[in-house]
């Protein structure tokens, strides 16, 4: 909690210009902005999730994500002491959050714990989706965030496959690959992603790898850390607290 | 396995029988190349009658194999970016060079080295539109001195000892694109290229054997048995390395089991039995390869020979496309969450149904009849009987 | 010339390649974009028309400007890190234009619930009631104050 708020004070004033630059109609990358600068990455306190599903319709408002696709997504676990057998489900992503489980589907007997683990792209920085792209339609910025030319993509389907996460989607009318963009649109003006605005509990936090005063580094002093699938060696930058060994 | 679980996003399937059909061309391609090489390089004197054929056969399923790449992208305008800004870490950008190089380095020069000295004959003593065509194949020059076809011998065997390991990286590279994959267990693995490569020898050996029956039973022509009987001992060999790989692979998957295993054995078992285990395994690998032993080792009949030769040629082809159809679409029926398992709807009238699949296996024989017309492969055997 | 009589058809070959790859590296020439490869193998120019997409959410800080009075009540109570938009949707039409674009209020018998509703895979620390027993269908802003949702002479 007390996170939050320190890292929302350190955002204050490049926010504030920022908001002027949209108002006056001229919303590119905000002149104070430098893009080798910064190094995105995004924290997920997996304890601090309650399932409510707002970052997953905060992300389809803001990104006009098509029906039946996300960007970000909510699943929800429940394991025991057979951890390679997990039961998971996620109803439209979570976007509507989870009701409970129907009677007698549940795991039973001693140790069985249940939580929620919200997904997005890792923004990997070895990222395979970018590796295997034939024409450089998708690629990692300076700042380190894995984007998608929509006028350059050929719809080839390629990273769809080279994703290990199952984060890209090929839009259904554009017939382009799409993906979190992690709010580039916003967190180049200073203002943090939609799913981390809309998350109540602190749960997502958008971490600046390049600056020194970002909460992150103290957190992750403090705290294990571990990533989704490390065997896949993507280098992946969506950062997992109190991740349980069944996710996958 | 208590709930079936996958990713939001794997709600659709991404590649689609299109898919399945691009390694079966090239593998076609790839295949009947290495089988007239056979002759030229190697000196098989015994296949020499089905080294045109092969040649055309080679090119007419070369000219479709990228038509079902570009009938299923997004968006086949942008598709010259292919060209224009490849990617270099992306097997598939490599590509459209890698087919470039066949199709003109390759298989056109050495079509028309060998060709030639018809071409111009050709030029002369036909009409018309024809003689244009002939013409322009030409390239003007009717040049068909002794020395220059002597040359043209010379140039022709470099190109095919160059083509050799050029139809290797044709199709061990279309292995790669899948085998490359670290996402999908099912394609992840090094032996892909290879198992590709020498299931396409086995393909296009296999194609060429069946049109070269078929095309001279249709002329009113005998069949060259010791033709025939030598493709067989060939494919016979190579489909024996073809199946040890495969099992290498698959009894290496089920000893390693590794994180990925019981996902993928359930689906064996389970959605990819028929396809896999039945149609692939059983009735396309081990049948044919039997039918083929046994022409090895009994005393047959001619007539006998044959007929197993076009069963088991047939059963070939039938087991390639299924190996084909099991990495490709077998690759995307479970989730990489290894939770949970999708399945294949095959449409018929979309653009990347079954009918657009039929029409793009039955265009390159359409092609291939043009080609034989124009170019007539039996020249040299006709030119004799007469 | 005499010495290529022979081998004349073989240069006209080359000529034919040599005509194709020209006509290629003009073609590539033509039809690359001009940033292509400003930062690395793809559209330098695709970065700034990303960066330009329309912002939907105007963030807390857009909002806290105007509501100051909510900013105040709302930090002294239990939802002080909860952003303005988590309950009330994306408002960046409403900041641009405040006189014509208003907000909807939400309903909070539906809205409280999204979050406070209890759930065996909530965290143990977060306060959850089942709503059917705890309010039976009201408004939770009957008895609880959105903003600092702390019954008014509650002790906790």
């Amino acid at each position: 909690m007390n996170m939050s708020r320190r890292f929302f004070i350190t955002l204050t004033g490049a926010a504030g210009i920022a908001w002027e630059h949209v108002l006056a109609g001229t919303p590119e990358i905000s002149p104070n902005y430098k893009i080798t600068d910064h190094w995105w990455a995004m924290l997920i306190d997996v304890d601090k999730c309650i399932g409510c599903g707002n970052c997953v319709r905060a992300c389809a408002a803001e990104n006009n994500v098509p029906e039946g696709f996300f960007r970000t997504w909510i699943e929800r676990y429940q394991d025991d002491e057979h951890i390679q057998d997990p039961l998971v489900d996620s109803p439209n992503g979570g976007m509507n959050g989870f009701l409970p489980r129907a009677a007698g589907t549940g795991l039973t007997g001693n140790g069985v714990k249940e939580f929620f683990v919200p997904k997005l792209c890792n923004h990997c920085a070895d990222s395979p989706c970018t590796q295997v792209c034939p024409v450089g339609a998708t690629f990692t910025t300076p700042d380190g965030v894995v984007l998608i030319d929509e006028k350059y993509c050929l719809g080839c389907r390629y990273c769809v496959q080279a994703c290990p996460y199952g984060c890209r989607y090929i839009h259904p009318e554009k017939n382009v690959a799409q993906k979190c963009t992690l709010c580039y649109h916003r967190i180049t003006k200073g203002l943090t992603t939609a799913c981390c605005e809309a998350c109540p509990t602190g749960s997502r936090q958008l971490a600046d790898l390049k600056n020194p005063n970002d909460p992150i580094h103290e957190f992750m002093k403090k705290h294990s850390v571990q990533v989704l699938k490390p065997q896949m060696a993507t280098g992946a930058k969506v950062y997992y607290a109190n991740l349980d060994g069944s996710v996958r | 396995m208590h709930l079936n679980f996958i990713y939001p996003n794997e709600s659709e399937l991404q590649w689609s029988i299109l898919i399945v059909l691009y390694p079966f061309l090239t593998g076609l391609v790839a295949g009947a190349f290495i089988l007239a090489s056979l002759e030229r390089v190697f000196q098989v004197a015994a296949v020499k009658p089905t080294y045109r054929l092969a040649l055309l056969t080679a090119l007419a399923f070369l000219l479709v194999a990228p038509l079902p790449l570009q009938l299923h992208l997004g968006h086949p305008e942008r598709s010259l970016e292919m060209y224009l800004t490849p990617h270099r870490s992306s097997a598939m950008a490599m590509f459209g060079f890698v087919y470039l190089w066949y199709l003109m380095v390759v298989l056109l020069l050495e079509i028309w080295l060998d060709y030639r000295r018809d071409i111009v004959l050709l030029s002369r003593s036909s009409t018309g539109f024809l003689r244009v065509i002939y013409k322009i194949m030409t390239l003007g020059s009717d040049n068909i001195s002794e020395r220059s076809l002597h040359l043209d011998e010379r140039v022709g065997w470099i190109i095919t000892v160059i083509g050799i390991p050029s139809a290797f990286l044709l199709h061990g590279y279309v292995g790669f694109i899948f085998g490359s994959i670290k996402a999908n267990p099912w394609w992840n693995s090094p032996l892909m290229p290879v198992v590709f490569i020498f299931s396409a020898m086995v393909s296009g050996i296999a194609a060429v054997m069946l049109l070269y029956m078929l095309l001279t039973k249709l002329r009113g022509f005998k069949i060259d048995i010791a033709c025939v009987d030598t493709i067989a001992k060939y494919l016979f060999y190579i489909f024996i390395i073809d199946f040890s790989l495969e099992m290498l692979d698959l009894i290496h998957r089920i000893y390693e089991a590794d994180e990925s295993f019981r996902s993928l054995d359930f689906m064996v078992h389970t959605s990819l039995w028929i396809p896999h285990v039945i149609i692939q395994i059983l009735l396309g690998t081990l049948v044919p390869i039997g039918i083929l032993g046994a022409t090895q080792v009994l005393p047959l009949a001619e007539h006998m020979r044959k007929k197993l030769y076009v069963i088991a040629g047939s059963l070939t082809m039938i087991g390639i496309f299924a190996m084909r159809w099991n990495v490709v679409i077998g690759g995307q029926l479970f989730s990489k969450s290894l939770l949970g398992y999708t399945t294949y709807t095959l449409h018929l009238g979309s653009r990347e149904g079954l009918g657009t699949a039929i029409f793009l296996t039955i265009l390159p024989l359409g092609i291939l009849y043009v080609l034989v017309k124009l170019l007539p492969p039996w020249q040299h055997e006709s030119l004799s009987l007469n | 010339m005499n010495r290529f009589k022979d081998s004349e058809h073989l240069l006209r070959v080359v000529g034919v390649f040599l005509v194709g790859v020209t006509l290629f590296l003009c073609l590539r020439a033509w039809f690359v974009p001009k940033s292509f490869g400003e930062f690395g193998h793809y559209r330098g120019d695709s970065l700034a028309e990303i960066a330009a997409l329309p912002i939907i959410h105007a963030g807390h800080e857009t909002c806290e400007t105007c509501h100051t009075d909510v900013l105040e009540v709302k930090k002294a109570g239990k939802h002080a890190n909860v952003n303005c938009e988590a309950c009330h949707g994306p408002q960046a039409k409403h900041a641009d234009d405040p006189g014509s674009v208003k907000p909807l209020l939400p309903d909070t018998s539906v809205l409280c619930a999204r979050c406070h509703e209890a759930s065996s895979a909530k965290p143990k620390w977060f306060p959850a009631v089942i709503t059917a027993e705890h309010s039976m269908g009201m408004p939770c802003n009957t008895c609880h104050t959105s903003h600092s949702p702390k019954i008014q002479g509650d002790k906790k």
